[in-house]
């Protein structure tokens, strides 16, 4: 059996960022629910909505889907189920 | 519906193999005042909230999952090379033999997570209120947490988690104004 | 919008009591308790550190470290 493969710095580095922009996105959401009106707020929203998407891109070229159900592609073999599993790194 | 994302919300880091702080964790795993009973409360109650409100219940009970996965990474990770020996003397032998190394919920003092934890009274105004009085809660379980555990990394995680329910706290706070709110008056700021 | 995040008190001290007396004893106060409806436009940390703090809004953020290293009273 093979052994699966310890993930190198750039994975770590890159989840980090992507950790970092999707909690402020957290934040803002919950901020917006009680917050409707705040443009500003939904402004920036939508900023760091793009800013995600595009660190997702890149980091699912490197790493793998970090969605199932079809929100991300896979390459051949099917990936999804490639450890390791958020717990595990 | 939901969708899984094969991340954390917030990097989980433990420095030391010591199984006896799982003990300790696991009272935010299947305790009262746990991530599981967060997430089951908020997202019971959203569904007879008025609409104003509904959208809050949803996020923050959905966010309290990733907190729950949180706390299950961080005993893993203490008990998952910890030799039968090391589980003895950290004091979770009852839990070993009977479960092994796997997870279970339960909270720190063995009794099996239970729905009466959580409220559902369909009062709108009682319902904030038991999820302003759950976050405090949940807040303070983490410092007396902190407060007996030695690892640094670790603690800044559950740093982390406090802070989310101080947070969370803030926004019921607000959804209980909402709630109070005269037809055609703007909230003051 | 200041206010102190800790508050003391003195229980009292029994000639009998068999453990070192705690004295004064402490509890944490945060912001969400004085913030009120979140005002619009509050100052924010960037991302990374937003992460760290585990808030966006400096004005939510709650210091907390354990006792005994928090510097205050020796709990
Ligand atoms: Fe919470």
């Amino acid at each position: 059996m093979s052994k699966p493969k310890t993930m190198p710095p750039e994975y770590y580095e890159l989840l980090e960022q992507i950790q970092a922009v999707d909690f402020a996105l957290v934040e803002l959401n919950l901020y917006l629910d009680t917050h409707p009106q705040d443009y500003e707020a939904i402004q920036q929203f939508n900023t760091l909505t793009y800013e995600s998407k595009k660190l997702k891109k890149q980091f699912e070229k490197q790493f793998g889907p970090l969605m199932h159900f079809g929100r991300s592609y896979s390459n051949y073999p099917w990936q999804w189920d490639d450890q390791p599993w958020p717990w595990q790194v | 519906m939901w969708y899984y994302e094969k991340k954390l919300q917030y990097p989980v880091k433990v420095r030391e193999c010591n199984p006896r702080l799982a003990k300790y964790l696991i009272e935010q795993y299947g305790g009262a005042d746990g991530e599981l009973s967060a997430a089951l409360r908020y997202l019971n109650q959203r569904y007879t909230i008025p609409g104003k409100v509904i959208g809050l219940l949803n996020d923050i009970g959905t966010e309290e999952f990733a907190h729950l996965e949180m706390i299950a990474t961080m005993i893993y990770k203490l008990t998952k090379d910890a030799t039968p020996e090391q589980l003895k003397e950290a004091g979770i032998a009852p839990h070993y033999v009977n479960h092994d190394k796997a997870l279970f919920y339960h909270n720190a003092a063995g009794n099996p997570w239970t729905a009466e934890y959580i409220q559902a009274k369909g009062d709108p105004i009682a319902d904030i209120y038991e999820d302003i009085a759950a976050e405090e809660k949940a807040r303070a379980t983490y410092q007396w947490i902190i407060n007996v555990s030695d690892d640094p990394e670790l603690n800044d995680s559950l740093r982390f988690l406090r802070e989310r329910e101080i947070v969370h706290s803030q926004r019921f706070r607000e959804a209980a104004e909402i709630l109070k709110e005269e037809k055609d008056k703007k909230i003051i700021f | 919008m200041s206010h102190t995040h800790t508050k003391y008190y003195y229980p009292y001290v029994s000639p009998f009591d068999p453990c070192k007396p705690i004295s004064p004893k402490s509890y944490v106060t945060p912001p969400q308790l004085y913030l009120g409806f979140q005002p619009p436009n509050l100052p924010q940390y960037d991302p990374k550190e937003a992460l760290f703090r585990g808030t966006l809004w400096p004005a939510l953020y709650s210091k907390y470290d354990k006792k005994g290293d928090r510097g205050d009273v020796n709990e």
